[in-house]
């Protein structure tokens, strides 16, 4: 697996879709494979910028595990124009891919210690990659904690996979939804609540917190609360992408760029700015 | 006055004396190179830049008044050349076109293949190019080609690029490049550089080589050695120009101030002012916000990526997930002065502003970036995040 | 009645509390199972009891009519279930059903309500244990209601 050489940061490169699976009524996961070349190398947290033919780009970060061959697995919900197109793509059409770009998940820094994965909605995706990693060094880190929310049961993402990960001995997994019928048996109420319930030494723990903004500011405050230090923990920020590489102005965030600042932040640098009105 | 031929001097910052005939002789030097000659002229009352060929080309006996929110050209009672400040236009119109196609995407029976346009770069001379611009285009060239990810485009045409800068003397009615450190006298980044003189000894320029090229091309014109008289003429001009500013930043620990006073009740003075018109960012020669279009002919068979200028103040600017973060003309104002003055210093190191005036005078209600910053510092510190009124005294 | 007091005060409710004060709520408590679908209570049922969850979860949730019930909250070890007794009209808002199988401390509101009355040390104590509880859960609530989530109307 080598690094694409590309000339100009503004062309994209043609991916052929290979696998799609559609997760729930709304995302599907796709996998892509460069028509020539190989894929390039990624880090857990990372982005690609998707062009459907004659219709436009959109950001969507790599849900796959950076240690296996093949193609990028990219999962995207359908939110727009492109992000719609995208979910109704199926095995043997063409997109565009320009990336991989940003800043990644601190993996690496966290290793030695407990590790918090707290994800919201569709924000396991960014986290998936980093759960991989985190996964196939296990004895690199103590109690490792996944903590997931979500609307509602059928929405859950990635249900067989969080499943065989609960199985596991030394992966803690807990699961709540906004809202339930009757047949639900887990937990509802929002993500936040798990972390109460999470076994894990904030002291020192690195978390990991993906999902919509307002659950990110929410999650954070309160694994403050519990005793995680607000520089151990990151977040996945999101703004309006055009060029992805730090030169169209628009994913500006305060004095950062989104695309190359970010996504993946560390919470204290931004607490502050998180909280303003309209930043 | 005769020009005599001195001997070829390779220095690179000689200093000579140009007539009028060797300005002409300059524009046609670089015309011959294949350079397009682009320098100021006027039109639809304005002094813009555009191509230039003759020295009947140039604003000769023109002047601006300029103040916020108002731009006239006025007849001058002499023939200078270059007796006037900025007008709307900055070179970034060249150097970062409005409106730039990427790449074309062309149906395959299995997909689709991108090409980029095979559009020969063109090579400009930008004749007349003032210190703060010299400054701006030195941001731009921080932005677009010394990040990780270069603009390819910006790169080429900057490549070739021959400047002529000259050296102001007129202080334009909304000019502050003395409070930015960015002139009036042009220090870096030209090859050659202009002081017109114009008194009872004649009409005549110091020129100035600032480069090499700059060098080699003044030793083909015709020039005269610079005397001491026409040296210290020019910087009594540089002298005059820098005394006669008309704004004044305080730039003492502006980044902070903005940064820290996000909340401040000052942006809903400015916001009921601000039509979000974006003109500011459109005359700016630092702004480089641009967006992208992606068509498609009818056939379906062609798609295309084009790229324009963009601004802070539309609408969609800041769009994600059905919404614009920044619906407010107050938050995108704030948005636009606190990158301006303030996050540009932690992305690119230096301020994004020049002091060139040109956002106050095409402002079509005369907001003045220098006393928008001046009432955020003049009035109390407010707390963070809170839209009440809580005097810290000081913390 | 000893055995239950230290059941009771070992509840995370009940931490840190005046130890003359024990008695007086232990004196209200009783022991409480629930099998799975069982309910604790019903909205609209008089508020007389607040229940210490010691193991289990309940899930409180609104049945509209015509419709299955949506479930808003589950409570689980360590947590109450009911603070309506303590505001008037003293009456449950909500249904509360067993999970699977929980064991509770039900403790009678009238009992307590009336103690609390009488001795304002209690109710203080009382009071500030609800309170941020309700205060959390109106956070949450909220953030439920925001549908972070859901897709945004365009």
């Amino acid at each position: 697996m080598g690094a694409a050489a590309v000339a100009d940061p503004f062309v994209p490169l043609p991916y052929r879709v290979g696998r799609v699976r559609r997760e729930t009524r709304d995302i599907t996961t796709l996998e892509l494979t460069p028509v020539a070349g190989d894929r390039p190398d990624f880090q857990p947290g990372q982005f690609n910028m998707l062009y459907v033919f004659g219709v436009g780009e959109v950001a969507i970060s790599v849900s796959g595990d950076p240690a296996v061959d093949g193609g990028y697995i990219h999962t995207v919900r359908d939110v727009g124009a492109v992000s719609g197109a995208i979910a109704k793509l199926h095995a043997g059409a063409t997109v565009g891919v320009r990336g991989p770009y940003g800043t990644p998940w601190p993996v690496e820094a966290a290793d030695g210690g407990d590790v918090v994965f707290v994800a919201g909605g569709l924000g396991l995706a960014p986290l998936r990659p980093a759960i991989y990693h985190v996964l196939r060094r296990r004895d690199r880190y103590g109690r490792v904690v996944l903590l997931y929310g979500t609307r509602s049961p059928a929405d859950i993402l990635f249900r067989q996979e969080l499943e065989r990960w609960r199985r596991r001995l030394d992966l803690e997994v807990l699961v709540t939804v906004d809202r339930a019928d009757a047949g639900w048996r887990g937990d509802v109420g929002v993500v936040p609540r798990l972390i109460g319930r999470a076994g894990f030494d904030p002291h020192g723990t690195v978390g990991m917190v993906c999902g919509p903004e307002v659950m990110m500011r929410f999650t954070a405050t309160a694994l403050h609360d519990a005793g995680v230090a607000n520089d151990h923990i990151y977040v996945s920020m999101e703004r309006n992408m055009k060029c992805a590489i730090g030169l169209c102005g628009h994913c500006q965030f305060g004095p950062d760029f989104v695309c190359k600042d970010g996504p993946v932040m560390r919470y204290d640098r931004i607490a502050d700015i998180l909280t303003v009105r309209e930043i | 006055m005769a020009d005599v031929e001195p001997p070829i001097t390779m220095q690179e910052n000689m200093q000579a004396t140009l007539s009028r005939e060797g300005l002409r002789a300059l524009i046609e030097a670089l015309a011959a190179r294949g350079y397009q000659v682009l320098g100021p002229t006027v039109r639809d009352g304005a002094i813009v830049y555009d191509e230039i060929a003759k020295l009947a080309d140039l604003p000769a006996g023109w002047t601006d008044q300029q103040d916020a929110g108002r731009y006239r050209l006025e007849r001058r009672t002499d023939e200078a050349l270059f007796g006037y400040a900025v007008g709307p236009q900055s070179w970034r119109r060249f150097l970062h076109p409005p409106i730039e196609r990427m790449w074309q995407a062309h149906r395959t029976p299995d997909g689709f293949t991108v090409t980029t346009p095979e559009e020969a770069t063109p090579k400009f001379a930008f004749l007349g190019v003032r210190s703060c611009e010299l400054h701006a285009i030195a941001i731009q060239d921080k932005v677009l080609i010394a990040g990780p990810y270069v603009d390819t485009g910006y790169q080429r045409r900057r490549l070739d690029n021959f400047i002529v800068a000259v050296n102001c003397g007129e202080a334009g009615g909304t000019c502050f490049c003395v409070s930015m450190n960015t002139g009036p006298k042009a220090a870096a980044g030209y090859d050659l550089a202009l002081t017109e003189l114009l008194d009872d000894d004649g009409h005549r320029f110091l020129i100035e080589a600032g480069s090499v090229a700059g060098a080699e091309l003044l030793a083909t014109l015709p020039h005269l050695a610079a005397m001491p008289e026409d040296i210290a003429a020019a910087d009594a001009v540089v002298a005059r120009t820098a005394g006669s500013m008309g704004p004044q930043l305080d730039t003492a620990g502006l980044k902070e101030l903005l940064q820290s006073n996000p909340t401040h009740p000052h942006w809903d003075d400015v916001a009921a002012r601000c039509l979000s018109c974006g003109n500011c960012t459109m005359v700016c020669p630092t702004c480089f916000c641009t967006t992208v279009e992606d068509h498609s002919d009818l056939t379906g068979q062609t798609a295309e990526r084009v790229r324009k200028w963009d601004s802070c103040f539309t609408a969609d600017y800041s769009y994600i997930h059905g919404g614009s973060v920044r619906t407010e003309t107050k938050s995108r104002y704030r948005q636009w002065i606190t990158h301006k003055l303030a996050s540009w210093v932690d992305q690119f190191g230096t301020s994004g502003c020049v002091g060139c005036g040109r956002c106050m005078t095409w402002c079509p209600v005369g907001i003045d970036i220098t006393v928008e910053a001046a009432a955020i510092r003049a009035a109390p510190k407010r707390s963070r995040g809170t839209g009440q009124e809580t005097d810290h005294g000081g913390a | 009645m000893e055995g239950l007091e230290r059941i009771v005060l070992a509840h995370p409710f009940f931490a840190g509390l005046e130890a003359e004060l024990g008695p007086l709520i232990s004196g209200c408590a009783r022991n409480h199972r629930f099998d799975p679908g069982q309910y604790l209570a019903h909205e609209g049922d008089p508020a007389d009891e607040f229940f210490l969850i010691r193991h289990g979860k309940v899930a409180l949730e609104i049945l509209p009519p015509g419709q299955q019930p949506i479930v808003f909250s589950t409570e689980g070890e360590g947590a109450i279930v009911g603070t309506s007794w303590l505001v008037p009209p003293y009456r449950w808002r909500f249904d509360a059903r067993a999970v699977e199988l929980t064991r509770a401390i039900g403790i009678d509101a009238r009992c307590l309500r009336d103690k609390c009355e009488a001795d304002p040390r209690l109710g203080y104590a009382m009071m500030k244990r609800i309170a941020p509880i309700l205060a959390r859960r109106l956070t949450e609530t909220r953030m439920q209601i925001l549908d972070v989530y859901g897709k945004r109307a365009k």
